[in-house]
Protein backbone atom coordinates (compact mmCIF):
# COMPACT_ATOMS: atom_id res chain seq x y z
CA UNK A 1 0.00 0.00 0.00
CA UNK A 2 1.24 3.42 -0.99
CA UNK A 3 1.88 5.95 1.88
CA UNK A 4 -1.62 8.17 0.22
CA UNK A 5 -3.81 5.15 0.76
CA UNK A 6 -2.62 4.20 4.12
CA UNK A 7 -3.37 7.42 5.36
CA UNK A 8 -6.90 8.00 2.75
CA UNK A 9 -7.99 3.87 4.15
CA UNK A 10 -7.24 4.79 7.45
CA UNK A 11 -9.44 8.37 7.80
CA UNK A 12 -12.06 6.84 5.77
CA UNK A 13 -12.40 4.37 9.15
CA UNK A 14 -13.08 7.25 11.14
CA UNK A 15 -16.31 7.99 8.85
CA UNK A 16 -19.92 7.18 11.00
CA UNK A 17 -23.33 6.61 9.37
CA UNK A 18 -25.09 9.56 8.83
CA UNK A 19 -21.89 12.00 9.19
CA UNK A 20 -22.24 15.13 7.05
CA UNK A 21 -18.09 15.45 5.74
CA UNK A 22 -16.28 18.01 4.06
CA UNK A 23 -13.30 16.66 1.78
CA UNK A 24 -10.11 19.38 1.23
CA UNK A 25 -7.58 18.90 -1.90
CA UNK A 26 -5.41 16.65 -2.04
CA UNK A 27 -5.36 13.40 -0.32
CA UNK A 28 -8.54 14.10 2.08
CA UNK A 29 -10.23 14.01 -1.51
CA UNK A 30 -8.88 10.49 -1.68
CA UNK A 31 -10.95 9.45 1.31
CA UNK A 32 -14.28 8.93 -0.59
CA UNK A 33 -12.71 6.21 -2.08
CA UNK A 34 -12.23 3.95 0.89
CA UNK A 35 -16.19 4.44 2.09
CA UNK A 36 -17.59 1.19 3.06
CA UNK A 37 -20.68 0.56 0.71
CA UNK A 38 -24.03 1.70 2.51
CA UNK A 39 -22.13 3.73 5.27
CA UNK A 40 -24.28 6.50 4.50
CA UNK A 41 -22.06 9.39 4.42
CA UNK A 42 -23.01 12.73 3.10
CA UNK A 43 -19.98 14.79 1.25
CA UNK A 44 -20.51 18.68 1.19
CA UNK A 45 -18.73 20.41 -1.93
CA UNK A 46 -18.26 23.98 0.27
CA UNK A 47 -18.91 25.51 -3.50
CA UNK A 48 -23.04 25.08 -2.51
CA UNK A 49 -23.30 20.57 -2.44
CA UNK A 50 -24.35 18.46 -0.05
CA UNK A 51 -24.20 14.73 -1.28
CA UNK A 52 -21.68 15.55 -4.11
CA UNK A 53 -20.63 11.63 -5.79
CA UNK A 54 -17.92 10.20 -8.06
CA UNK A 55 -16.55 12.11 -11.52
CA UNK A 56 -19.15 11.09 -13.95
CA UNK A 57 -18.36 9.69 -17.36
CA UNK A 58 -17.50 11.61 -20.53
CA UNK A 59 -20.79 13.14 -21.92
CA UNK A 60 -23.04 12.85 -18.48
CA UNK A 61 -20.59 16.48 -16.59
CA UNK A 62 -22.46 19.29 -16.65
CA UNK A 63 -20.50 22.69 -16.36
CA UNK A 64 -22.56 23.96 -13.52
CA UNK A 65 -22.02 20.97 -10.95
CA UNK A 66 -18.39 21.22 -10.18
CA UNK A 67 -16.38 20.71 -7.04
CA UNK A 68 -14.22 23.48 -5.26
CA UNK A 69 -11.64 23.01 -7.77
CA UNK A 70 -14.04 23.35 -10.00
CA UNK A 71 -13.34 19.32 -12.10
CA UNK A 72 -16.55 18.00 -12.83
CA UNK A 73 -18.80 16.04 -10.02
CA UNK A 74 -21.83 14.28 -10.12
CA UNK A 75 -24.59 14.62 -7.41
CA UNK A 76 -26.09 11.80 -5.40
CA UNK A 77 -29.67 11.03 -5.11
CA UNK A 78 -30.87 12.62 -2.13
CA UNK A 79 -28.21 15.38 -3.23
CA UNK A 80 -29.39 19.83 -1.97
CA UNK A 81 -27.87 22.52 -3.63
CA UNK A 82 -27.37 26.03 -1.83
CA UNK A 83 -25.28 29.39 -1.60
CA UNK A 84 -21.98 30.46 -0.36
CA UNK A 85 -23.56 31.74 2.76
CA UNK A 86 -25.98 28.92 3.57
CA UNK A 87 -22.83 26.46 2.34
CA UNK A 88 -20.73 28.38 5.12
CA UNK A 89 -23.61 28.64 7.83
CA UNK A 90 -23.30 24.76 7.78
CA UNK A 91 -19.41 25.08 7.91
CA UNK A 92 -19.28 27.70 10.81
CA UNK A 93 -22.33 26.65 12.50
CA UNK A 94 -21.22 23.40 13.51
CA UNK A 95 -23.33 21.25 10.85
CA UNK A 96 -20.22 19.73 9.49
CA UNK A 97 -19.23 16.47 11.22
CA UNK A 98 -16.17 16.07 9.90
CA UNK A 99 -13.63 17.60 8.35
CA UNK A 100 -11.00 16.09 6.37
CA UNK A 101 -7.84 18.32 5.52
CA UNK A 102 -4.14 18.83 4.29
CA UNK A 103 -1.46 20.12 6.54
CA UNK A 104 1.94 21.68 6.33
CA UNK A 105 2.64 21.16 10.24
CA UNK A 106 0.33 20.14 13.18
CA UNK A 107 2.30 21.08 16.07
CA UNK A 108 2.54 19.21 19.68
CA UNK A 109 -1.03 21.27 20.93
CA UNK A 110 -2.87 20.20 17.80
CA UNK A 111 -2.49 23.71 16.13
CA UNK A 112 -2.63 23.34 12.35
CA UNK A 113 -0.60 25.71 9.44
CA UNK A 114 -2.09 24.59 5.98
CA UNK A 115 -2.54 27.84 4.00
CA UNK A 116 0.31 29.61 3.41
CA UNK A 117 4.46 29.21 3.48
CA UNK A 118 5.72 33.52 3.89
CA UNK A 119 7.28 34.65 0.50
CA UNK A 120 6.67 31.29 -1.68
CA UNK A 121 3.26 29.78 -1.57
CA UNK A 122 0.41 32.62 -1.11
CA UNK A 123 -2.81 31.09 -2.24
CA UNK A 124 -5.07 32.26 0.23
CA UNK A 125 -7.07 30.44 2.97
CA UNK A 126 -10.13 29.53 0.89
CA UNK A 127 -12.35 27.89 3.02
CA UNK A 128 -9.85 25.81 5.74
CA UNK A 129 -9.91 28.99 8.50
CA UNK A 130 -13.86 28.02 8.56
CA UNK A 131 -13.67 24.56 8.48
CA UNK A 132 -11.00 24.25 11.11
CA UNK A 133 -13.38 26.78 13.37
CA UNK A 134 -16.48 25.31 12.86
CA UNK A 135 -16.75 22.09 12.07
CA UNK A 136 -17.27 19.60 14.96
CA UNK A 137 -14.38 17.36 14.03
CA UNK A 138 -10.98 18.06 12.32
CA UNK A 139 -9.22 15.29 10.87
CA UNK A 140 -5.42 16.15 9.32
CA UNK A 141 -4.56 13.89 6.10
CA UNK A 142 -0.94 14.06 5.84
CA UNK A 143 2.16 12.99 4.94
CA UNK A 144 4.01 12.56 8.40
CA UNK A 145 7.36 14.50 6.50
CA UNK A 146 8.40 16.30 3.72
CA UNK A 147 11.70 16.23 2.30
CA UNK A 148 12.83 14.60 5.44
CA UNK A 149 11.37 17.37 7.75
CA UNK A 150 8.92 16.24 10.20
CA UNK A 151 5.49 18.00 9.83
CA UNK A 152 4.92 17.07 13.56
CA UNK A 153 6.69 19.93 15.17
CA UNK A 154 7.40 21.35 18.25
CA UNK A 155 5.74 24.68 17.87
CA UNK A 156 4.29 25.72 13.87
CA UNK A 157 6.53 28.41 12.42
CA UNK A 158 4.12 29.07 9.22
CA UNK A 159 0.85 30.74 9.99
CA UNK A 160 -2.04 29.05 12.14
CA UNK A 161 -5.31 28.24 10.06
CA UNK A 162 -6.76 28.32 13.32
CA UNK A 163 -6.28 28.78 17.50
CA UNK A 164 -8.75 25.81 17.48
CA UNK A 165 -6.65 22.51 17.96
CA UNK A 166 -7.09 19.57 15.16
CA UNK A 167 -8.75 16.28 16.66
CA UNK A 168 -6.49 13.59 15.06
CA UNK A 169 -3.65 13.59 12.26
CA UNK A 170 -3.21 10.55 10.17
CA UNK A 171 -0.08 10.22 8.72
CA UNK A 172 1.37 7.46 6.36
CA UNK A 173 3.32 6.35 9.67
CA UNK A 174 1.22 6.92 12.73
CA UNK A 175 -1.68 8.29 14.09
CA UNK A 176 -1.64 10.89 16.67
CA UNK A 177 -4.58 12.34 18.49
CA UNK A 178 -4.18 15.25 21.42
CA UNK A 179 -5.65 14.03 24.75
CA UNK A 180 -5.42 16.97 27.55
CA UNK A 181 -3.73 19.08 24.47
CA UNK A 182 -0.53 17.00 24.12
CA UNK A 183 0.40 15.27 21.09
CA UNK A 184 -0.55 11.06 21.63
CA UNK A 185 0.77 8.58 19.20
CA UNK A 186 -2.35 6.03 19.07
CA UNK A 187 -1.57 3.96 15.88
CA UNK A 188 1.58 3.16 14.12
CA UNK A 189 1.69 2.37 10.36
CA UNK A 190 1.21 -1.64 9.45
CA UNK A 191 4.98 -2.70 9.88
CA UNK A 192 6.11 0.83 11.81
CA UNK A 193 7.39 0.49 14.80
CA UNK A 194 6.90 3.27 17.90
CA UNK A 195 10.72 3.66 17.60
CA UNK A 196 10.71 4.39 13.81
CA UNK A 197 7.68 7.16 14.30
CA UNK A 198 9.59 8.99 17.12
CA UNK A 199 12.59 8.75 14.90
CA UNK A 200 11.15 11.00 12.57
CA UNK A 201 8.74 13.25 14.61
CA UNK A 202 10.08 16.88 15.21
CA UNK A 203 7.16 16.96 18.47
CA UNK A 204 7.55 15.44 21.75
CA UNK A 205 4.84 12.31 21.46
CA UNK A 206 3.64 11.16 24.71
CA UNK A 207 3.28 6.72 24.10
CA UNK A 208 1.08 5.18 25.32
CA UNK A 209 1.64 1.49 27.12
CA UNK A 210 0.32 -0.40 24.10
CA UNK A 211 0.22 1.30 20.56
CA UNK A 212 -1.57 -0.92 18.00
CA UNK A 213 -1.42 -1.02 14.67
CA UNK A 214 -3.47 0.53 12.07
CA UNK A 215 -5.88 -1.92 10.92
CA UNK A 216 -7.14 -2.65 7.10
CA UNK B 1 -35.73 46.09 -14.29
CA UNK B 2 -34.67 47.27 -17.75
CA UNK B 3 -33.29 44.74 -20.97
CA UNK B 4 -30.26 45.73 -22.10
CA UNK B 5 -27.33 44.57 -24.80
CA UNK B 6 -24.34 43.35 -23.20
CA UNK B 7 -22.57 46.34 -25.08
CA UNK B 8 -25.16 48.68 -23.67
CA UNK B 9 -24.56 46.65 -19.55
CA UNK B 10 -21.04 46.82 -19.51
CA UNK B 11 -20.98 51.00 -20.86
CA UNK B 12 -22.22 52.01 -17.54
CA UNK B 13 -19.19 50.55 -15.41
CA UNK B 14 -16.83 53.18 -15.78
CA UNK B 15 -13.02 52.58 -15.05
CA UNK B 16 -12.04 52.30 -11.29
CA UNK B 17 -15.23 50.87 -10.69
CA UNK B 18 -15.98 48.43 -7.57
CA UNK B 19 -17.55 45.10 -9.16
CA UNK B 20 -18.58 42.12 -7.27
CA UNK B 21 -18.62 39.21 -9.76
CA UNK B 22 -20.59 35.82 -9.08
CA UNK B 23 -18.91 32.48 -9.64
CA UNK B 24 -16.77 29.81 -8.33
CA UNK B 25 -13.48 28.83 -10.18
CA UNK B 26 -15.38 30.48 -13.37
CA UNK B 27 -18.35 28.34 -12.47
CA UNK B 28 -21.62 30.63 -12.44
CA UNK B 29 -19.94 33.56 -13.48
CA UNK B 30 -21.86 36.04 -16.33
CA UNK B 31 -18.53 35.27 -19.09
CA UNK B 32 -20.71 37.40 -21.79
CA UNK B 33 -20.01 40.24 -18.91
CA UNK B 34 -16.18 39.66 -18.60
CA UNK B 35 -15.34 39.20 -22.48
CA UNK B 36 -17.16 42.70 -22.76
CA UNK B 37 -15.41 44.42 -20.03
CA UNK B 38 -12.46 43.26 -21.66
CA UNK B 39 -13.32 44.28 -25.07
CA UNK B 40 -14.61 47.76 -23.36
CA UNK B 41 -10.97 47.65 -21.80
CA UNK B 42 -11.92 49.02 -18.53
CA UNK B 43 -8.96 49.46 -16.29
CA UNK B 44 -8.27 50.63 -12.64
CA UNK B 45 -11.07 47.46 -11.41
CA UNK B 46 -11.81 46.93 -7.87
CA UNK B 47 -12.93 42.90 -8.19
CA UNK B 48 -14.50 41.50 -5.53
CA UNK B 49 -14.96 37.79 -6.18
CA UNK B 50 -14.30 34.18 -4.31
CA UNK B 51 -11.36 33.72 -6.41
CA UNK B 52 -9.38 34.35 -9.56
CA UNK B 53 -10.56 31.26 -11.31
CA UNK B 54 -7.97 29.92 -14.19
CA UNK B 55 -6.51 32.22 -16.95
CA UNK B 56 -8.88 32.70 -19.59
CA UNK B 57 -11.85 31.62 -17.72
CA UNK B 58 -14.22 33.91 -15.89
CA UNK B 59 -12.42 36.49 -13.73
CA UNK B 60 -9.83 35.27 -15.00
CA UNK B 61 -10.08 36.83 -18.09
CA UNK B 62 -9.40 40.36 -16.35
CA UNK B 63 -6.30 39.27 -14.72
CA UNK B 64 -5.27 38.31 -18.12
CA UNK B 65 -5.36 42.00 -19.39
CA UNK B 66 -4.54 43.53 -16.34
CA UNK B 67 -7.31 45.12 -15.50
CA UNK B 68 -7.54 44.08 -11.56
CA UNK B 69 -5.99 46.89 -9.45
CA UNK B 70 -7.41 45.62 -6.39
CA UNK B 71 -8.78 42.73 -5.35
CA UNK B 72 -10.48 41.16 -2.01
CA UNK B 73 -11.21 37.24 -2.55
CA UNK B 74 -10.41 34.24 -0.84
CA UNK B 75 -8.43 31.93 -2.78
CA UNK B 76 -5.65 33.00 -5.94
CA UNK B 77 -4.07 29.76 -6.28
CA UNK B 78 -5.03 28.16 -9.57
CA UNK B 79 -4.07 31.49 -11.34
CA UNK B 80 -0.93 32.12 -11.66
CA UNK B 81 -1.10 35.30 -13.80
CA UNK B 82 -3.41 36.87 -10.24
CA UNK B 83 -0.34 35.74 -8.28
CA UNK B 84 2.58 36.91 -10.13
CA UNK B 85 0.67 40.56 -10.08
CA UNK B 86 -0.18 40.17 -6.36
CA UNK B 87 3.95 39.18 -5.64
CA UNK B 88 4.85 42.58 -8.01
CA UNK B 89 2.43 44.60 -6.25
CA UNK B 90 0.65 45.48 -9.56
CA UNK B 91 -2.30 44.26 -7.69
CA UNK B 92 -3.97 45.09 -4.28
CA UNK B 93 -5.06 41.38 -3.34
CA UNK B 94 -6.45 41.17 -0.21
CA UNK B 95 -6.83 37.15 0.87
CA UNK B 96 -9.94 36.64 3.12
CA UNK B 97 -11.47 33.49 4.87
CA UNK B 98 -14.08 32.05 2.29
CA UNK B 99 -17.11 32.04 4.99
CA UNK B 100 -16.03 35.85 6.48
CA UNK B 101 -16.06 36.65 2.51
CA UNK B 102 -20.26 35.58 1.85
CA UNK B 103 -20.86 36.86 5.42
CA UNK B 104 -18.85 40.41 4.86
CA UNK B 105 -21.25 40.60 1.31
CA UNK B 106 -24.50 39.27 3.12
CA UNK B 107 -24.18 41.93 5.44
CA UNK B 108 -23.56 44.52 2.77
CA UNK B 109 -26.68 43.32 1.19
CA UNK B 110 -28.73 42.85 4.21
CA UNK B 111 -27.73 46.61 6.22
CA UNK B 112 -26.07 45.23 8.74
CA UNK B 113 -22.63 46.57 9.47
CA UNK B 114 -20.77 44.00 9.87
CA UNK B 115 -20.71 40.49 11.45
CA UNK B 116 -18.93 38.77 14.37
CA UNK B 117 -16.89 35.16 13.41
CA UNK B 118 -14.68 33.09 15.51
CA UNK B 119 -12.89 32.71 11.92
CA UNK B 120 -9.52 33.81 11.93
CA UNK B 121 -9.28 35.28 15.90
CA UNK B 122 -5.52 34.45 17.02
CA UNK B 123 -4.06 34.32 13.83
CA UNK B 124 -2.88 36.93 10.59
CA UNK B 125 -6.33 37.46 9.81
CA UNK B 126 -7.00 38.99 13.10
CA UNK B 127 -4.47 42.09 12.58
CA UNK B 128 -6.34 45.65 12.46
CA UNK B 129 -9.40 44.05 13.59
CA UNK B 130 -11.57 44.46 16.94
CA UNK B 131 -12.17 41.32 18.60
CA UNK B 132 -15.37 41.34 20.69
CA UNK B 133 -16.36 38.80 23.51
CA UNK B 134 -19.82 37.42 23.88
CA UNK B 135 -20.91 35.16 26.47
CA UNK B 136 -16.93 34.12 27.02
CA UNK B 137 -16.34 33.47 23.06
CA UNK B 138 -14.14 35.75 20.98
CA UNK B 139 -15.34 36.77 17.76
CA UNK B 140 -13.61 39.15 14.98
CA UNK B 141 -15.85 42.39 13.91
CA UNK B 142 -15.55 42.04 10.41
CA UNK B 143 -17.77 45.13 8.25
CA UNK B 144 -19.83 44.81 5.34
CA UNK B 145 -18.91 44.86 1.80
CA UNK B 146 -20.65 46.53 -0.83
CA UNK B 147 -19.99 47.39 -4.48
CA UNK B 148 -20.97 49.58 -7.22
CA UNK B 149 -21.90 46.71 -9.46
CA UNK B 150 -23.22 43.31 -8.79
CA UNK B 151 -22.38 41.27 -11.92
CA UNK B 152 -24.61 38.24 -11.80
CA UNK B 153 -25.05 34.54 -13.30
CA UNK B 154 -28.50 33.09 -13.55
CA UNK B 155 -29.59 29.78 -15.36
CA UNK B 156 -33.09 30.89 -15.68
CA UNK B 157 -34.65 34.93 -15.69
CA UNK B 158 -37.66 35.54 -16.25
CA UNK B 159 -39.15 39.18 -18.19
CA UNK B 160 -39.29 40.93 -14.37
CA UNK B 161 -35.78 39.91 -13.51
CA UNK B 162 -37.05 36.90 -11.30
CA UNK B 163 -34.13 34.53 -11.05
CA UNK B 164 -33.02 30.88 -10.01
CA UNK B 165 -30.02 29.52 -10.17
CA UNK B 166 -28.47 25.68 -11.11
CA UNK B 167 -26.20 23.10 -9.07
CA UNK B 168 -22.92 24.91 -7.83
CA UNK B 169 -23.27 27.28 -10.38
CA UNK B 170 -25.37 29.72 -7.77
CA UNK B 171 -22.59 30.16 -4.93
CA UNK B 172 -21.97 33.69 -4.72
CA UNK B 173 -24.89 35.11 -7.23
CA UNK B 174 -27.79 35.36 -4.36
CA UNK B 175 -25.44 37.26 -1.53
CA UNK B 176 -23.66 39.52 -4.22
CA UNK B 177 -27.16 40.40 -5.89
CA UNK B 178 -28.19 41.79 -2.85
CA UNK B 179 -25.12 43.91 -2.20
CA UNK B 180 -24.51 46.38 -5.47
CA UNK B 181 -26.13 49.72 -6.10
CA UNK B 182 -26.04 48.62 -9.75
CA UNK B 183 -27.18 44.76 -10.46
CA UNK B 184 -26.37 43.74 -13.97
CA UNK B 185 -27.38 39.85 -14.68
CA UNK B 186 -26.77 37.42 -17.62
CA UNK B 187 -28.96 34.04 -17.83
CA UNK B 188 -28.90 31.04 -19.86
CA UNK B 189 -32.33 31.14 -20.34
CA UNK B 190 -34.76 34.01 -20.04
CA UNK B 191 -38.22 33.07 -19.80
CA UNK B 192 -42.02 33.89 -19.53
CA UNK B 193 -43.12 35.42 -16.22
CA UNK B 194 -44.95 32.47 -14.52
CA UNK B 195 -42.31 29.54 -15.63
CA UNK B 196 -39.95 30.24 -12.45
CA UNK B 197 -42.50 29.34 -9.85
CA UNK B 198 -42.75 31.74 -6.72
CA UNK B 199 -41.14 29.34 -4.60
CA UNK B 200 -38.36 28.68 -6.82
CA UNK B 201 -37.14 32.45 -7.60
CA UNK B 202 -33.93 32.77 -5.34
CA UNK B 203 -33.39 36.83 -6.50
CA UNK B 204 -36.65 38.43 -6.53
CA UNK B 205 -36.99 40.56 -9.64
CA UNK B 206 -36.95 44.10 -8.06
CA UNK B 207 -33.31 43.51 -6.81
CA UNK B 208 -32.13 43.53 -11.03
CA UNK B 209 -31.75 46.91 -12.42
CA UNK B 210 -30.05 45.18 -15.94
CA UNK B 211 -31.16 42.14 -18.01
CA UNK B 212 -28.74 41.30 -20.60
CA UNK B 213 -30.97 39.83 -23.32
CA UNK B 214 -29.49 36.69 -25.04
CA UNK B 215 -28.14 37.15 -28.79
Amino acid sequence: MDAQTIIARRVAQELRPGNLVNLGIGIPTLVANFVPAGLNVFFQSENGLIGSGPIPEQGMRHPFLTDAGGRPISALPGAATFDSAMSFGLIRGGHVDITVLGGLQVDTAGHLANWMIPGKMVPGMGGAMDLVSGAKRVIIAMQHAAKGKSKIVVSCNLPLTSTRPVDLVVTDLAVIAFPGGKATLQETAPGISVAEVMAVTEAELAIPDKVPEMKF
Amino acid sequence: MKSVSVEEAVALIPNGASIMVGGFMGVGTPERLLDELVRQRKSGLSLISNDAAVPAKGVGKLFDAAQVSRMIGTHIGLNPKAQQQMLSMQTDIDLIPQGTFAERIRAGGCGLGGVLTPTGVGTTVEEGKQRIDVNGKSYLLETALRADFALIHAFLADYLGNLAYALTARNFNPVMAMAADTVIVTADNIVPVGVIAPDHVVTPGPLVDYLVANG
